[in-house]
């Protein structure tokens, strides 16, 4: 499955291994893994909760991934994002691309965490000892998508 | 046909308005989005207060919409925050 949303934890590992196995025609892979970060502004995060629209998100996940296919010249792309309770160090988003020559590997997975971060529906809501805050959307993740435009 | 619409809310907007899922009845003159953003926020002193000022994001049937995008009975329409998930 090219996306997948899910509680559970994910091993980066082992999706880079079900997806290249057995694959000669693959000639480089870009592994991309976000984690949740323990300092978020000036505080320090005790936990995480991913709150997410679960039909638009799949939705909006296979339509970036499949506009990623079509810009570059990719074997296969996979992306998994969580969703629940989280902790810090807890990954969050992998992206895999895959392709037979590096760049369109790398080009594929940055097109993919710029869209998804400012297109997917999943919010995150950071915990910790003074209260628990909804994190704000940043200008320039707006402008790291736009910049695809050109 | 109803004459009902789904709306979702999420987030940080979910909590102002404090529901997640409402049905609502559409009047025959309300066409898009925008116009509905309106007309819940007319109908209701929290919902006012919950939209007021803030970066509203319209979704139709799963898809991002705008203001202008036509709604009808039987759509799914959801409101939320800017995303920050990744």
């Amino acid at each position: 499955m090219p996306v997948r949303i899910q509680p559970e934890p994910f091993d980066a590992g082992a999706e880079l291994m079900a997806l290249t196995t057995g694959r000669p025609d693959i000639g480089a892979s870009v592994t991309f893994v976000g984690q949740v970060r323990e300092l978020s502004g000036g505080s320090t995060l005790s936990t995480m909760t991913l709150e997410h629209y679960p039909a638009m998100a799949q939705a909006e996940l296979e339509r970036i991934e499949g506009e990623a296919r079509t810009r570059f010249d990719v074997q296969d792309i996979e992306v998994i994002h969580r969703f629940g309770d989280l902790s810090p160090g807890d990954p969050i988003v992998l992206v895999i691309a895959t392709s037979a020559s590096r760049q369109p590997a790398f080009d594929a997975a940055n097109f993919i965490m710029d869209f998804l971060k400012t297109n997917a529906p999943f919010w995150k809501k950071e915990h910790a000892a003074d209260g628990s805050y909804w994190v704000d959307a940043k200008s320039s993740d707006d402008a790291a998508t736009q910049r695809w435009d050109k | 046909m109803s004459g009902e619409v789904t709306v979702l809310y999420f987030a940080r907007l979910r909590e102002a308005v404090g529901t997640s899922e409402e049905r609502i009845v559409l009047p025959e003159s309300i066409a898009n989005a925008g116009a509905l953003l309106e007309h819940l926020a007319a109908s209701d002193e929290q919902k006012k207060f919950a939209f007021e000022g803030q970066d509203i994001k319209i979704a139709v049937n799963q898809e991002q919409a705008t203001p202008a995008t036509p709604i009808a009975p039987g759509d799914e329409v959801a409101l939320f925050p800017p995303v920050t998930g990744g």
